[in-house]
């Protein structure tokens, strides 16, 4: 007999995210996702001043920020026909760069390390042999005696306390955990380290973006104007802090996560084999040298791959009706054309229908529709997105310096290609990544200064900026990837308002309940299959969704192109 | 933290020196309909540094996005802090709370309204973080699908700071905590609840680029010209006119900038209802009390006699606000003034903070 486990609130992720397992003999048979919130912000847009949207949709998310603005100012450019200046696609690539290591970074050390890390164990550790460890696998200096007995002390301290605030109540000592005590004193360290560090990538946002987060956009460019010779706009000060922070960022990532992720893997290695989960991989590619249009330029390269053959990439075409479509069928919602029908993100609808049990309840009905998320297909197939789908694409397109790094990290851990396929490989996909967009970031912003030294400075297209250029009616779409994976907004603009707007997002594509065909999607196809130690402690299942890095509230919002809303008040 | 609401003054080090032996002020962080911007913004911390207030100033016992339990044993860490904290552990709450329906927002099974209502009994006082908790953000525009309400409308009988912004500045978020760890009570509120420490001034009145809209230049479009000169933003939407925030005095992310230094628009985003104010990129066809902006094409022909009475203009409209401010203090409004969510079919929706 099964016995079921929900882990509700999943912690150390964005959002609210509900997983219900079924556990027999120690193995999760069966796991079932749900997004438990939702908020409506495509139908918030509706009737707006498309230039006005970014900020809005921003708004989706603060985690990923500013990646939801980057997607919806291409929609809507798109839409409009305007081609941005050089300068403006660079500082935006930049900007996304910036976002990709900051959230990659924080995401390792403070949503997913302590899966992996013993937090109370580094107590036990000798400082100075925690030292010998960091040096050898690293040459970032901060790995003295001195300074890891310091890091030991103030956790002593804290768990002295009795008060053990974010550590508290967690699954110190499960027999899950393998590291040596030194090896969880490196990492926390780190944690720490981390923490200090996020704050200081992100201010290259802020030169470009005013804050962070949720920094500003514009259609039709940047609002930052670059001048050398002005003392307000971008000149050579502020051009010179984004390269100093974006040097130090190289560093940090090279020598602390990158190696923190090796020398934590070396240990985990049976994770190569857990989590797998579906075999198809999406990426719509991103950060292009040259004009967005130029998908050859893109340093991510898009494709799909279909059931793990890396010797052949598939197009996409996010705009044909027939590719991706969105499907209701156990989610929250009704269709007007039945609820088994898939629509095209263009002709989206959703009328929020809950049904699901009257609060407070201890289980969802997984038979009927148990999720905010809806289901989207790529001709009918489940797709896993993010850094693990771009890593694959590309490694299929056989891109160098994506292949060479995915190559050279299992080489290193002594594990075959094929180890990517799971939780193991997703984590570490993530860091070889977060390796590549630093060295990316530090090319754009070089161009970036080449454009300025060569005389341009143009940062902004206004030619389409009136309204009274536009046509009476356009649509677009802009694709872009997140840290989390392929992000598509789609745009329908009427009498200069948006008339429908709709968004499919990484964690939609992950975190979905399961299709009409009882296809699984990501989350729920990669945890069937994983042991489970202690049933009251769902450590396993933790480190498996947190390798996907959910980010529910970008998974969950509506679309309602009739504006009506129905609210289900009689369910109860 | 026990006599937080009492208003007699302690001395400063007396508070200080206990602190260091008195166990950490234990907070519980409850995430309800959001984006996590204002985690995002409370991790970017520089004063105090975001490791000392985590793990040496602050318990922070419940807090979905960091901490380590999940599930039962995250449930777990919330139970045990109100039982061991009544009536003195502090509640921070992020997001709004839908009330069109129980199952728009549901953790562990339970209902947003539910867990605040059941949290916020215990609590010695709320931070409201951010426009969600405090105005409903993003998610309370027209036409708000999911009947979502901030804090204050829906728990009465605790004091709540709403800490304003889409985010607030992170150390605006810092210098709640401090304030209250420090000077052991709340800070003093404006009618909105905002902090005064922080949202006493307009962000027109801290800008740098100020003397521009005083002297009639303006920006006329994004990276012309006069964008590079770095002159006012006033007429491609700016809402730094209706925006009381830190902004132009502390900026963001350790001072590195802010939006408009950075080319872009205030937003207005720590006031109540600023989504409805749109479009964004129009700009303020008048303010109230302010007769100076109302002219601002005039001003543009460059007078500077003009200019001249804005400045004595301003000077005594802001007299006038600091007096009204003490006032409001006092008299709040049964129903606070977020209840008029701006509609934004209106002709002038541009609220006067109560000018």
């Amino acid at each position: 007999m099964a016995e079921r486990i929900v882990v509700d609130p999943i912690t150390r992720i964005k959002g609210h995210l509900r997983i219900e397992v079924e556990v027999e003999n120690g193995i999760i048979k069966d796991a079932y996702s749900s997004g438990t919130c939702v908020r409506g912000i495509e139908n918030i847009v509706k009737n707006r001043d498309p230039r006005d949207v970014w900020a809005f949709v921003e708004r989706v998310c603060g985690v990923c920020t500013s990646i939801h603005s980057l997607a919806s100012v291409r929609a809507v450019e798109d839409a409009l026909g305007i081609v941005i200046p050089p300068n403006a696609q660079l500082v935006r690539n930049i900007m996304q760069a910036v976002l990709f290591m900051h959230d990659h970074v924080v995401h390792f050390y403070h949503l997913h390390s302590l899966d992996w890390v013993d937090v109370v164990s580094a107590l036990k550790a000798d400082p100075a042999e925690a030292s010998a460890l960091a040096r050898a696998n690293s040459p970032w200096p901060m790995s003295s005696t001195g300074y890891f007995k310091e890091i030991q002390d103030k956790i002593k301290k804290l768990v002295g306390s009795g008060q053990l605030g974010l550590f508290a109540n967690a699954y110190w000592g499960h027999p899950a955990y393998k590291l040596t005590p030194e090896m969880n004193l490196v990492v926390i360290a780190h944690y720490l380290e981390a923490l200090r560090w996020q704050r200081e990538i992100v201010k290259v946002q802020t030169i470009f973006g005013g804050k962070n987060p949720h920094p500003n956009f514009v259609v039709g460019g940047m609002p930052c104007s670059i001048d050398i010779n002005e003392a307000n706009a971008i000149n050579d000060e502020r051009l010179a802090f984004v390269g100093e922070r974006l040097k130090e960022a190289q560093t940090f990532i090279t020598q602390v996560y990158v190696r923190d992720l090796m020398m934590v893997f070396k240990v985990y290695k049976d994770w190569a084999g857990l989590g797998g989960g579906v075999r198809n991989y999406f990426a719509y590619g991103d950060m292009p040298m040259y004009e967005y249009d130029t998908i050859e330029s893109y340093k991510m390269p898009r494709g799909i791959i279909l059931d793990r053959d890396l010797s052949h990439v598939h197009p996409m075409d996010a705009k044909s009706p027939e590719e991706v479509k969105e499907y209701i069928f156990h989610s929250w919602y009704k269709y007007t054309q039945g609820n088994e029908a898939g629509l095209h993100p263009y002709e989206g609808e959703t009328i929020l229908d809950y049904t699901g049990p009257k609060p407070p309840y201890k289980f969802l009905n997984v038979n009927d529709k148990y999720s905010w998320i809806k289901t989207p297909r790529w001709k009918g197939y489940p797709m896993e997105v993010g850094p693990l789908a771009r890593m694959l694409v590309a490694y299929a397109w056989g891109k160098e310096p994506q292949k060479e790094s995915m190559e050279q990290a299992m080489k290193e851990l002594g594990l075959p290609i094929e180890a990517y396929y799971s939780t193991l490989g997703r984590t570490l996909a993530r860091g070889l990544e977060a390796k590549l967009v630093a060295d990316w970031a530090v090319e754009f912003f070089n161009r970036l200064v080449q454009n300025v030294k060569n005389g341009d400075s143009r940062m902004m297209n206004n030619e389409k900026w009136k309204p009274s250029s536009w046509p009476d009616k356009a649509r677009g779409m802009g694709l872009a990837e997140a840290s989390r994976g392929s992000l598509s907004h789609f745009a329908v603009i009427e009498n200069k308002k948006i008339k429908n707007y709709q968004m499919v997002v990484p964690t939609t594509w992950n975190g979905s309940p399961r299709d009409v065909q009882g296809q699984l999607s990501p989350y729920e196809s990669s945890l069937r299959g994983t042991p489970v130690a202690l049933a009251n402690q769902p450590l396993e299942i933790l480190r498996t969704v947190h390798s996907f890095d959910p980010c529910l509230a970008c998974a969950v919002h509506l679309y309602d192109e009739k504006g009506s809303y129905v609210h289900q008040i009689d369910t109860f | 933290m026990a006599a937080m609401l009492g208003l007699e003054a302690s001395g400063v080090a007396q508070v200080v020196n206990a602190l260091e032996t008195k166990p950490r002020l234990p907070v519980i962080w409850l995430h309800f309909q959001e984006c996590t911007c204002c985690s995002e913004s409370f991790l970017r911390l520089y004063h105090p540094d975001i490791v000392t207030i985590l793990f040496e100033q602050i318990s922070l016992d419940y807090d979905e996005t960091l901490m380590a339990a999940a599930g039962h044993q995250a449930e777990e860490c919330r139970l045990d802090t109100m039982r061991k904290y009544p009536g003195e552990y502090l509640l921070m709450v992020e997001g709004s709370v839908p009330m069109g329906n129980p199952g728009y927002c549901c953790i562990g099974g339970e209902t947003a309204l539910d867990i605040l209502n059941e949290t916020a009994a215990g609590c010695q006082a709320i931070i409201a973080w951010g426009n969600c908790a405090s105005a409903g953000c993003v998610q309370a525009a027209n036409p708000n699908p999911t009947g979502t309400k901030p804090i204050h409308k829906l728990i009465k009988d605790k004091p709540v700071i709403n800490v304003q912004g889409c985010p607030p500045i992170p150390d605006v978020m810092a210098g709640v905590v401090v304030y209250l760890l420090t000077f052991d009570r709340i800070p003093q509120l404006d009618a909105l609840g905002r902090p005064l420490a922080f949202y006493s001034r307009r962000v027109h009145d801290t800008c740098y680029r100020r003397a521009n809209f005083d002297a009639g230049l303006f920006v006329e479009a994004f990276d012309d010209e006069n964008a590079k000169h770095g002159y006012c933003l006033y007429k491609i939407g700016c809402r730094g006119p209706s925006t009381y925030n830190s902004c132009g005095i502390i900026r963001w992310n350790e001072g590195t900038s802010y939006p408009i230094q950075s080319g872009h628009p205030c937003l207005g985003c720590s006031e109540a209802g600023f989504w409805d104010n749109g479009p964004f990129y129009q700009r303020l066809p008048d303010v109230h009390g302010f007769g100076i902006e109302a002219t601002a094409d005039q001003i543009g022909l460059g007078l500077g006699l003009v200019t001249a009475a804005g400045i004595t203009a301003h000077a005594v409209s802001t007299n006038i606000r600091k007096k009204k401010l003490i006032e409001n203090i006092e008299a709040e409004p049964e129903e606070g003034p977020l209840e008029d969510i701006p509609d934004p079919d209106r002709i002038n929706p541009y609220p006067t903070n109560k000018e």
